[in-house]
C-alpha cells in the first residue's frame, strides 16, 4: 500500500510571532516540524510495519508531502529520519501567504497524481490552527474522510476503521481505500529518529516541485487580513504569597471584579 | 435586508447557548435563518429548541445520512442549500465538527473561509485572536459566500426568545460524501456541571492536584463553574480527556479561568489565554502561568482552594 503523510513546517510554538503586512513573519523565527504531524508520520510507519514494513523496493511506501518554503526540507528530513521513504516539497513564490483553500488545492493535486491508498494528516497546524485542511483534501478528492482518529486499523483488503474523538463524542467509522485520515495526539508516541535513521535520511529523495510542475495555477487568497495588532500586554497582575490568608484575598478579588 | 445562515448548534437534543451567540453575530449582517440538520422525523423536535436569539426563520433538512455518514454528508446538504439560496454569509460554531463542516462547505461553494472568529462586524469582517492570544487580526472574505466559524463564548448573546417560521428543504448528498460509514456513536458523558466551552467560569486542575480533583471540583461548584484539566492530568487518567483545555483539547474563553497546579505550558495557554480574567494558584513562584495571571496566589492549592471555597459559599449566603 502507498501512504502519503502531509506535514507542515511551522514556527516554533515558543517563539514570539509577529505579523508583517498581514502575514506571519516566518523568517524571523525558528521553524520546526508541526508537532501534531509527527503523530501522523508515526502512525503511517506503524501501519506499514504491521503489514511487513517499508523496505526499499517493497510493497509498502510512506511518502511525505509538504507545501512551504525551501527551508521546509528540514522538516521533511526529520520525517525521513523517522523512517519515511521519500518526500515531495511544493515551493513557489506565488504560494507565499497561501490560505487553507489554496493549500488544500495544491496538496490534493499532488496526492491525486500519486496513486496513494491512504493520506494521513495531523489534526491541526500549530500556527494557523484551522483544522480544516484534511477535510478540504477529502472534499476535493472525493475520498472518504476519517478524521480526528485516536485509533486506526487497516486491513490488507483495503478497509480502514477508525475511532473518532471530538467534543461531540466517540464514533466508530470505516471506509474502503482511498481514505484521508487525520490523527489526534493521543494515538501514539512518535519515535525519535535513530542515528542510523538520520544517516539514511540524508540519501533519501526529496522531489522539489513548483506550481507549474504540480499543474495548478496560483490562486490568490480568498480571505484577506485587513490588519493585525499585537494584543496589549496583560496589565501586570497581583501576586500574593499564601500565609494562610490568600484564599480570602482571592475571594475579595473575585468580588471586586464582580465575578461572584 | 440580506439573509445570513447560521448552522444551529446542538448539545444533546437541545440548541446550545452557542446557537444564540452566532445568531446574535449574524444579525449584525442581515436577517438570520438557522439551518437545522436532523435525522429523519427528528427535525420538528430539534427546531422547537431553537427558540432564543434573533432568528427569523428555520430551515430544517432531514436525513439519516447525517448520522450514518457524518461531516461529509452534512456538509453536502448545507452546501447545496447555500448554492440554492445564496446567503450573504454562513456562520458555524467553531469546534471540530463546525470547522470541518466549514472546510468542506468552503471547497464545495468555492468560498473564502475564516475560522475561530471571536467577533463579527456588520460588514461581515471577523476578529480573530491568533498566536496564543498575542495578536488580534481582522480579516475579510473576498470571494464567494463568507464561511465563518465563531468561537463559543466570545459573543455577548441576545437571548430574547423567538418563534421563527419553519420551512423544510430536501437533503442533496453526493455518493462521495457517503463513502465513510459511522457504525456507532457514543455521545459525551454529561455531568451536572456547565459545558466547558460554554461556561462563564472554568476552574482547571493540573499535575499539581496529584490526582485529587476534590478541591478543584468543590471550588468550581461554589462558583457554578465547569471543570477543566491540563494534559498532564488527562494523560494520567485523573480526569476525562473531554475536559482537557489547550492546543489539543478545548479552547475556552470564559469570564474567569482559574488554573490550579498548572505550570502554563504554551500548549495549555493556547486553549485559555483569551479568558477575560485569569486567576492562578501554584506553589512555584516561577511557574510561567503567573505571566498571564490577573491574580496569582503562590501557595498550595490544597490549602488555598478550600479557604476560597468557604469564602465564596459564605458570600453567597
Ligand atoms: C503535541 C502536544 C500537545 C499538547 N496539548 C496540550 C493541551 O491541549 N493541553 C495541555 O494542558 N497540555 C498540552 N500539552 C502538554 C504541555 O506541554 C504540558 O506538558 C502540560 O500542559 C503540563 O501540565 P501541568 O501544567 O498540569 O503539569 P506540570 O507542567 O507538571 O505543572 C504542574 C504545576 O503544578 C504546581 N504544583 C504542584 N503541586 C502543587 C500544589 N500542591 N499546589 C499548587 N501547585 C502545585 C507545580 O509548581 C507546577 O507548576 C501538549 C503537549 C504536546 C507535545
Ligand atoms: N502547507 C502544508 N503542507 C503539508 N501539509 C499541511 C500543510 N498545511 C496543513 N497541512 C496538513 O493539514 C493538517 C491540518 O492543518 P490546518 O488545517 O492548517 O490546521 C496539518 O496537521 C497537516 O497534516
Amino acid at each position: 500500500m502507498k501512504i502519503a503523510v502531509c506535514i507542515k513546517q511551522v514556527p516554533d510554538s515558543w517563539a514570539e510571532k509577529k505579523m508583517v503586512n498581514g502575514l506571519l513573519d516566518r523568517e524571523s523565527v525558528d521553524a520546526v516540524l508541526n508537532d501534531l504531524d509527527e503523530y501522523a508520520v508515526e502512525e503511517a510507519l506503524r501501519i506499514v510495519e504491521a503489514h511487513g514494513g517499508n523496505e526499499e523496493g517493497g510493497a509498502h511506501t510512506v511518502t511525505l508531502i509538504s507545501m512551504g518554503p525551501e527551508r521546509a526540507t528540514d522538516a521533511l528530513r526529520k520525517g525521513l529520519s523517522m523512517g519515511a521513504n521519500d518526500a515531495i516539497l511544493v515551493t513557489d513564490s506565488a504560494l507565499a501567504g497561501a490560505d487553507a483553500l489554496s493549500t488544500s488545492r495544491v496538496l490534493a493535486q499532488v496526492i491525486g497524481d500519486g496513486g496513494y491508498d491512504i493520506v494521513i494528516c495531523g489534526t491541526e497546524s500549530t500556527d494557523a490552527r484551522m483544522s480544516v485542511v484534511p477535510a478540504m483534501i477529502s472534499a476535493r478528492l472525493g475520498w472518504a474522510q476519517l478524521t480526528f482518529a485516536s485509533k486506526v486499523v487497516v486491513d490488507p483488503g483495503g478497509k480502514v476503521s477508525i475511532t473518532r474523538v471530538t467534543e461531540a463524542g466517540v464514533d466508530e467509522i470505516s471506509a474502503a481505500f482511498p481514505v484521508v485520515i487525520s490523527v489526534v495526539e493521543k494515538i501514539n508516541e512518535p519515535r525519535y529518529p535513530s542515528f542510523k535513521g538520520i544517516m539514511a535520511a540524508k540519501k533519501k529523495t526529496i522531489e522539489h516541485k513548483d506550481l507549474a510542475a504540480v499543474g495548478v495555477s496560483a490562486q490568490s487568497g480568498w480571505s484577506q487580513v485587513i490588519d493585525a495588532t499585537p494584543r496589549p500586554a496583560r496589565a501586570a497582575g497581583v501576586k500574593v504569597n499564601d500565609e494562610g490568608g490568600a484564599g480570602d484575598a482571592l475571594v475579595s478579588f473575585l468580588a471586586e471584579k464582580k465575578l461572584i | 435586508m440580506s439573509t445570513v445562515f447560521i448552522l444551529a448548534d446542538f448539545s444533546g437534543e437541545k440548541a446550545s447557548k452557542t446557537t444564540a451567540e452566532i445568531a446574535t453575530a449574524a444579525a449584525r449582517i442581515g436577517t438570520v435563518t438557522a439551518i437545522v440538520l436532523a435525522g429523519a422525523g427528528k427535525g420538528a423536535a430539534l427546531a422547537a429548541t431553537v427558540n432564543q436569539g434573533p432568528i427569523s426563520e428555520i430551515i430544517v433538512i432531514e436525513s439519516d445520512d447525517f448520522t450514518s455518514h457524518g461531516v461529509p454528508a452534512s456538509a453536502d446538504a448545507l452546501a447545496n442549500l447555500i448554492k440554492e439560496k445564496s446567503p450573504a454569509a454562513v456562520l458555524i460554531a467553531s469546534h471540530a465538527f463546525g470547522k470541518e463542516m466549514a472546510g468542506r462547505v468552503s471547497v464545495l461553494c468555492d468560498s473564502g473561509i475564516i475560522t475561530d472568529a471571536i467577533d463579527i462586524a456588520s460588514d461581515g469582517s471577523a476578529t480573530q485572536s491568533v498566536f496564543g492570544g498575542s495578536t488580534t487580526v481582522h480579516s475579510q472574505v473576498s470571494h464567494g459566500t463568507p464561511i465563518i466559524t465563531v468561537r463559543p463564548n466570545s459573543i455577548d448573546a441576545d437571548f430574547t426568545s423567538c418563534a421563527p417560521a419553519i420551512t423544510h428543504a430536501t437533503a442533496t448528498i453526493s455518493a462521495d460524501a457517503k463513502k465513510a460509514t459511522v457504525s456507532s456513536t457514543q455521545p459525551p458523558v454529561k455531568g451536572g456541571r456547565p459545558e466547558l466551552t460554554e461556561a462563564n467560569i472554568v476552574v482547571s486542575g493540573g499535575r499539581g492536584t496529584d490526582g485529587n480533583f476534590k478541591a478543584v471540583e468543590s471550588f468550581a461548584d461554589s462558583l457554578g463553574a465547569a471543570v477543566g484539566a491540563s494534559r498532564a492530568a488527562t494523560d494520567a487518567g485523573w480526569y476525562p480527556h473531554s475536559h482537557q483545555v489547550g492546543q489539543t483539547g478545548k479552547t475556552v474563553s470564559p469570564q474567569l479561568y482559574v488554573a490550579c497546579g498548572i505550570s502554563g505550558a504554551i500548549q495549555h495557554r493556547a486553549g485559555m489565554q483569551t479568558s477575560k480574567t485569569i486567576v492562578v494558584v501554584n506553589k512555584d513562584p516561577e511557574a510561567p502561568i503567573f505571566d498571564i495571571a490577573d491574580f496569582g496566589v503562590v501557595g498550595d492549592l490544597f490549602n488555598v482552594l478550600p479557604k476560597a471555597t468557604e469564602g465564596v459559599v459564605a458570600r453567597k449566603g
